[in-house]
């Protein structure tokens, strides 16, 4: 996983609530085998008509949001289905960062196996941030050790994060690895269990 | 000290271990995979030379992209060649990593989260997971099950544990006797209504009560399906004679000796008389009627006999969003809910696809007609429970009032296969979600219970139940 430290770019507003991923991925792009290549399907039910031929007017296609690397969104951002194509489209995309006031748990949780830092900040911070992206070719920066967004007005704003989720951000660390190396634990547990719950051995 | 939840017990008898930062390493006990989150997954393990570490407590499924027609056939019957593709990566995946598959045909295949609990594999205490946000539906048992994006079903695959921080505890009590015509459908609706689709985000939520008690397994599984339309991750009914009674005799349920130990293990599974909830809410049943969504949320919900909400009673931010989902929708500000023309039915999904879903509606649909412009079709959540259902003979009861009969699936939930709305076409659902475009784009989905589908099917408008029952 690639390491999140700070982030400098443009962020475009999506002001919508209730983004939910279907929103984000529509289902016709879930039969891939890959991570990559998803953000063809980003957000495209907004992007793109039913033919297939680009809408105009959203906020990722406008010229002057172009190369944005983080997003601002509605509250309950990321609601619905498991799916981890979201956090892989947006990523895909470009995007490192997602702005809102509330994220449903499962999607805020696939966003950190990912390297896709979403931050919470409450309401009146987040439309003062969406009032100053509007336009366009602002920098915002997200600074993760310090734990701050910084508006290009010079705004500073502090967001919470659990320590563990922030220090696997900051060195890109692989969780699978880090499990395994409480190995011992685990087998220590499976024998304790084979004996309380002898049923579960039997195979299921 | 306050007593335990059963939240609590079933997480500290999981706890491995807790790293310095506070995460904890929790044991899983059933691990259930289906073909579209799961191939970068295992492409994951292979690049990393990891083995599953417990093949013994996984099963997987085909169920999200199928045909509901031809499955005999295997895959040979998927024309989408994407979705062929990715059905033969969970074969060569299951094969490989020597994992149990009910392969697509198969009676014992279905949907994952109708099968688990079939076969017996759900089990009280439990945790359990899958790439899946409805996994939610198996806390019926009194199981802690979360749903899990790709990277942390590779993550159990490896490891047979999660590594996860604790929710907190909300409780919602069910008071009271539920009226004619109203059901766990209508109950999980009034609470999403009520705390909104992000009002259960961060807890885990225990069902309780006498009208909870009251319920079959099957509407527990309905109950707890829908609690992550509320934001939770995870709900949990504490397990009873009820859930004991549904357990005995199934394939994977423990037999003789071992039923009388899970037995005694599986009764210290409920809360604690002074257990400490983090939020308390209580719904008096008695005072629910009959509920479908009008809106692109599933917490966008009316009573049926109510109207669809006007934006001009509204400050201006939501009546921005209530016009937006009015307009997606082609309702008239203020209409009333029962005047909404329909034009297709889905019977089906994990939220309401089991026998007594199909009995109910079966009940509606008994010697009358589905509306002459209407398309109908019941989709038996597993191949076991359409062939239950076919030796009632309810597949005869649905095929002579015109609805059509498939085969199992998630099928129009999510419109992964080719069952799905055309733009602009209007469905009386039982599913789970009626986001824009989750039925297929442009679609427009009202959700509501088995009973109230079958009625709108018959009088081709959405309907209250109650005046044809
Ligand atoms: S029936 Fe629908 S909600 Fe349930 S698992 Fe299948 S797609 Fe998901």
């Amino acid at each position: 996983m690639t390491p999140f430290t700070r982030l400098d770019a443009k962020a475009a507003p999506l002001d919508v609530a209730n983004i939910d991923t279907d929103q984000i991925i529509p289902k016709q792009f879930l039969k891939t085998v890959d991570r990559e290549g998803l953000a063809r399907g980003l957000f495209y039910d907004m992007r793109f008509d039913t033919e297939g031929a680009a809408k105009s007017g959203f906020v990722l296609d406008d010229a002057a949001f172009a190369g944005a690397g983080m997003l601002i969104a509605g509250d309950n951002f990321g609601c619905g289905s498991s799916r981890e194509h979201a956090p892989w489209a947006l990523l895909d995309f470009g995007i490192r960062c997602v702005i809102s006031t509330s994220f449903a748990d499962i999607f805020y949780n696939n966003c950190f196996q990912n390297g896709l830092l979403p931050i919470a900040l409450p309401r009146d911070q987040v439309k003062a941030l969406m009032g100053e992206a509007r336009g366009g070719n602002h920098v915002f920066s997200v600074d993760l050790e310090a734990q701050t967004v910084t508006s290009p007005s010079g705004q500073v704003f502090a967001f919470e994060i659990d320590p563990g989720r922030k220090e696997k951000m900051l060195k890109g660390l692989d969780a699978i690895g880090e499990t395994l190396q409480a190995a011992g634990d685990i087998a220590d547990y499976e024998a304790r269990r084979s004996l309380d719950q002898p049923w579960l051995e039997v195979a299921a | 000290m306050s007593g335990k939840t059963l939240y609590d017990k079933i997480w500290d008898a999981h706890h491995v271990s807790r790293d310095a930062n506070g995460e904890t390493i929790l044991y899983i006990d059933l691990h259930l995979i289906h073909e579209v989150t799961t191939p970068q997954a295992f492409a994951g393990l292979r690049a990393a030379r990891r083995p599953v570490r417990r093949p013994d407590r996984t099963l997987a499924v085909a169920d999200h992209n199928i045909p509901t027609e031809g499955q005999a056939l295997g895959v040979a019957a998927v024309a989408d060649l994407e979705a062929r593709a990715q059905l033969q990566a969970l074969e060569r995946n299951v094969a490989d990593f020597g994992i149990e598959f009910f392969p697509m045909g198969d009676p014992r295949n279905g949907i994952v989260h109708v099968v688990g609990p079939e076969q017996g594999r759900t089990q009280p205490g439990m945790t359990i997971v899958c790439g899946d946000s409805h996994t939610s539906t198996h806390g019926a048992f009194g199981s802690l099950a979360q749903g899990i994006g790709t990277s942390e079903v590779e993550h159990v695959l490896a490891t047979q544990t999660l590594r996860q921080m604790k929710s907190k505890n909300m409780r919602v009590t069910y008071t009271g006797t539920p009226g004619p015509g109203v059901g766990t459908k209508d109950y999980a609706l009034a609470l999403i209504g009520k705390i909104g689709t992000s009002g259960g985000t961060g807890y885990v939520i225990e069902y309780a009560g006498e009208a909870v008690r009251a319920l079959s397994m099957e509407g527990r599984m309905t109950l707890c399906n829908l609690t992550i339309e509320a934001g939770a991750r995870a709900g949990l009914v504490a397990p009873d004679e009820t859930t004991y009674a549904y357990l005995m005799g199934r394939p994977s349920a423990p037999k003789g000796g071992a039923w009388e130990m899970a037995l005694g293990h599986w009764k210290t599974f409920v809360s604690d008389p002074d257990a400490r909830f983090d939020s308390e809410i209580a719904i008096d049943v008695a005072t629910l009627a009959p509920t479908v969504t009008w809106g692109t949320s599933p917490q966008d919900v009316v009573d049926i006999e109510g109207r669809v909400p006007d934006p001009a009673d509204f400050e201006a931010e939501r009546a921005e969003a209530i016009r937006r989902a009015l307009d997606y929708m082609g309702l008239e500000p203020g209409q009333r809910i029962d005047e909404a023309r329909i034009d297709r039915v889905f019977i089906g999904s994990c939220t309401n696809s089991r026998i007594e879903d199909l009995r109910a509606a079966a009940a509606i649909a008994k010697d009358r007609k589905v509306a002459g412009h209407v398309r109908a079709m019941v989709v038996a959540g597993s191949g076991l429970v359409k062939d239950q259902a076919e030796d009632e003979g309810l597949d005869v009861i649905f095929r002579e009032a015109g609805f059509d009969w498939r085969e199992p699936g998630c099928s129009m939930c999510l419109g992964m296969n080719p069952d799905r709305l055309a733009p602009g076409e209007r469905c009386a659902s039982t599913s789970n979600r009626n986001f824009e475009g989750r039925q297929g784009r442009g679609g427009r989905t009202h959700l509501m219970s088995p009973a109230m589908a079958a009625a709108a099917a018959i009088a081709g408008h959405i309907v209250d139940v109650r005046t044809l029952a």
